[in-house]
């Protein structure tokens, strides 16, 4: 019967590891669902992007305030981490304090987990002030409904609970080891608990009740924080690291000829080329679809991107449409991606991928994008530059563009007007090539 | 004033050693052709020796492609590579971010790779290696605040070489809250110059330029023609265009040395 709490404790860890690695493979199913797009070059200049931005947060403090608290939570993460670990031994094998024998190391490691624990507290609420008491505007916006508000919350009320779980968990064993409770073993330091210790009953039986109680909570909670990911922006504390691994590396100006077109345009421009000429047995590839209507026409970078998204709006807070009042917010366009990549992976599951590759689920991303929001940008690339972790909003409004403008012809008139221009005259305005140079003698 | 042109040059058996690309704006916007004057004149002044394509250029197809016409971008471009590698051009420098940008990062991929410089990098290298000097004149001391092409600065990561020109000027640079990779958009980028704005509660050059008032300046000062055009407009909507001017940097070069 002493195996008891082994078993359980083995038993929940299978349960929420695994169900964490379904969703895992989901989410690595729905982001292959996109196009391939090469991103195996430069890997030296991919290992650096990625310590310097994901690992380094050196885009976080491009706003100092948000920047210094985000890193105070992200380095007690990491570093907490050593302490699951511990949590996850001492569960399997039923020890307790099992690192206790580093001795004076450990000491200094579970002292600086605390003071973490009480600066991620502390973080925690700020960030909950800026939000719910300072309101700041990209918190507010139109696309912060319901889910997006509310999961922001839940995750800062997760933390706030694991941290307060951990530090009680830490009083309650101060407690015990004062009275040489068996199994408590002298081990530890406790800067931050040890004055919650003061408050708690001086009961062994009771303390024995709350150390046990909160230390299955704090384990527990951990494991549904995990799952949690996967339905929450917060996905982006994993996706950070491989999102900027493979971001786009080029100068931001740099947009992608989309290759299809090329090959039209070569072979158009070609005098040698024959138009009537039948294409060899098995060159005929099918009439691939320029631009993107929907999220598998964007490639796997962009819907990894989707995924990666944690809404802070700071995109939408630079955005000069966003802050002139337009339809457009960079963010929206990662939620509403996000979204349909989710529905499609939604419509998968039940029919199977070959259903929705031939006949699709009747729905587009162009349902919840708008053209209004796709012609409000002016490329200019604020939102690429001020996103954290890499998420290059632009790249899926243009190509949406393509599929507005190659497959629809849906262009406002006075850009197809510009676009007549060019074609005809070569200048986007009604002037004739031959007074190019009329300048010089004005 | 006598501009050589490409085809002239090759008649001469000579290949200039920089193509001073124009671009639409430049040939044929009223305001945008004082910028072309006026860095040609620095160019003659310089002695540099330079053609410009005339007749012969076409539109770079930067605003098709962000409009979103692939296809017309690509036929552009590969005509324009076409010219330009017959010419074999080497070296290109223009007055518009746009043109630069494109003839600089996206011509390459279709067979047209060449040194592209913004006429800001220009006239820095220019003054580096002592082909020209630049002093204040009847801007020193003045007040001037600098507004970031998006297609210079984030797109490309300049924004030294336009301050640089400023600081040699001796004109007083006094930047705004958004300057740099944090810099506003003037609301012409990505084809948004050839049509009305999206609905919304302002325009984006009304707030650019109200910005750039915030600062007090004497001169706004850009590097792009059509945020010239924008800031411009926008000098105008505020009723300051006698106190306020647009100018362009190669403009207050030129101008500095009375050209």
């Amino acid at each position: 019967m002493s195996y008891l709490p082994n078993v359980l404790f083995a038993l929940l860890l299978i349960g929420g590891v695994g169900f964490f690695v379904r969703n895992v493979k989901k989410l690595s199913r729905n982001i292959s669902l996109g196009k391939d797009i090469d991103r195996s070059d430069r890997i030296a200049d991919r290992w650096k992007h990625m310590a310097a931005i994901a690992l380094g947060q050196s885009k976080m403090v491009r706003r100092p305030i948000a920047g210094l608290l985000h890193i105070i939570v992200y380095i007690g993460f990491i570093i907490i981490n050593i302490e699951v670990l511990e949590i996850i031994i001492d569960g399997l094998f039923g020890t307790h304090r099992i690192f206790a024998f580093a001795g004076g190391f450990y000491n200094f490691l579970i002292g600086s987990f605390e003071i973490l624990a009480f600066l991620v507290l502390l973080s925690v609420i700020i960030f909950w002030i800026r939000r719910m008491v300072l309101k700041l505007p990209r918190f507010w916006s139109k696309e912060m409904t319901s889910w997006p508000k509310n999961d922001a919350l839940n995750i800062l009320y997760f933390e706030v609970v694991l941290m307060g779980l951990f530090l009680l968990m830490n009083a309650a064993d101060y407690g015990l080891q004062q009275m040489g409770a068996i199994h408590y073993v002298q081990a530890g330091s406790f800067p931050v608990s040890q004055f919650i210790a003061s408050w708690l009953p001086e009961n062994e039986l009771t303390l024995f009740y709350i150390e046990r109680g909160a230390w299955w909570l704090h384990i527990i909670g951990i494991l549904i924080f995990l799952n949690y990911l996967y339905y929450s922006k917060h996905l982006h504390i994993l996706l950070a690291f491989p999102n900027t691994f493979y971001a786009n590396l080029e100068p931001q100006g740099r947009f992608d000829n989309l290759a299809s077109v090329t090959k039209e345009v070569k072979l158009m421009m070609d005098p040698d080329a024959d138009p009537y000429a039948v294409p060899e047995e098995g060159e005929e590839d099918e009439v691939g679809k320029f631009g993107a209507s929907d999220v598998t026409d964007l490639s796997w970078v962009q819907l990894m991107n989707a995924y990666t998204c944690t809404e802070c709006g700071r995109c939408s807070s630079v955005c000069p449409a966003n802050q002139t009042g337009k339809e457009l917010s960079p963010r929206a366009i990662m939620m509403k991606t996000r979204d349909r990549l989710e529905e499609v992976g939604r419509f998968i599951d039940k029919e199977g991928e070959v259903a929705f590759r031939e006949k699709g689920d009747g729905k587009s991303l162009l349902d919840t994008i708008s053209e209004a929001e796709l012609w409000a940008c002016t490329s200019c690339n604020a939102c690429v530059t001020e996103c954290p972790v890499s998420i290059d909003p632009l790249s899926i409004i243009m190509d949406m563009r393509r599929y507005l403008v190659m497959e629809q012809s849906a262009a406002p008139q006075e850009l197809n007007l510009m676009m007549t221009n060019v074609e005809n005259n070569g200048a986007p305005w009604q002037y004739s090539q031959m007074d190019r140079l009329n300048w010089k003698d004005e | 004033m006598v501009i050589p042109t490409m085809a002239e040059k090759m008649a001469e058996g000579k290949t200039p050693e920089v193509l001073f690309w124009v671009g639409c704006a430049g040939s044929f916007d009223d305001r945008a052709k004082k910028i072309t004057k006026a860095f040609a004149k620095i160019l003659i002044e310089a002695n540099v020796d330079f053609a410009v394509l005339g007749t012969e250029e076409s539109c770079t197809g930067d605003p098709a492609k962000r409009a979103g016409n692939e296809f017309l971008f690509q036929m552009q471009a590969v005509t324009n590579i076409e010219v330009l590698n017959a010419y074999e051009v080497k070296k290109i420098v223009t007055t518009c971010p746009h043109c630069f940008n494109t003839l600089k990062n996206e011509y390459p991929e279709l067979g047209g790779t060449y040194e592209v410089m913004h006429h800001t990098e220009f006239l820095k290298s220019l003054l580096d290696e002592g082909r020209i000097s630049i002093e204040g004149g009847k801007y020193a001391g003045k007040r001037i605040t600098f507004h970031d092409p998006c297609y210079l600065g984030r797109a490309n990561g300049i924004y030294e070489a336009p301050r640089d020109l400023i600081r040699k000027l001796e004109i007083e640079l006094v930047e705004m809250k958004r300057c740099k990779s944090k810099g506003l958009c003037c609301g012409a980028g990505g084809a948004q110059m050839f049509k009305d704005a999206e609905k919304g509660d302002k325009e984006i050059f009304i707030e650019r330029t109200e910005e750039a008032l915030e600062t007090k300046p004497e001169f706004i000062a850009t590097g792009c023609p059509f945020c010239n055009t924008m800031m411009t407009d926008g000098v105008k909507n505020k009723e300051k265009e006698k106190n306020i001017k647009v100018m362009d940097i190669a403009e207050l070069v030129a101008g500095a040395k009375d050209l």
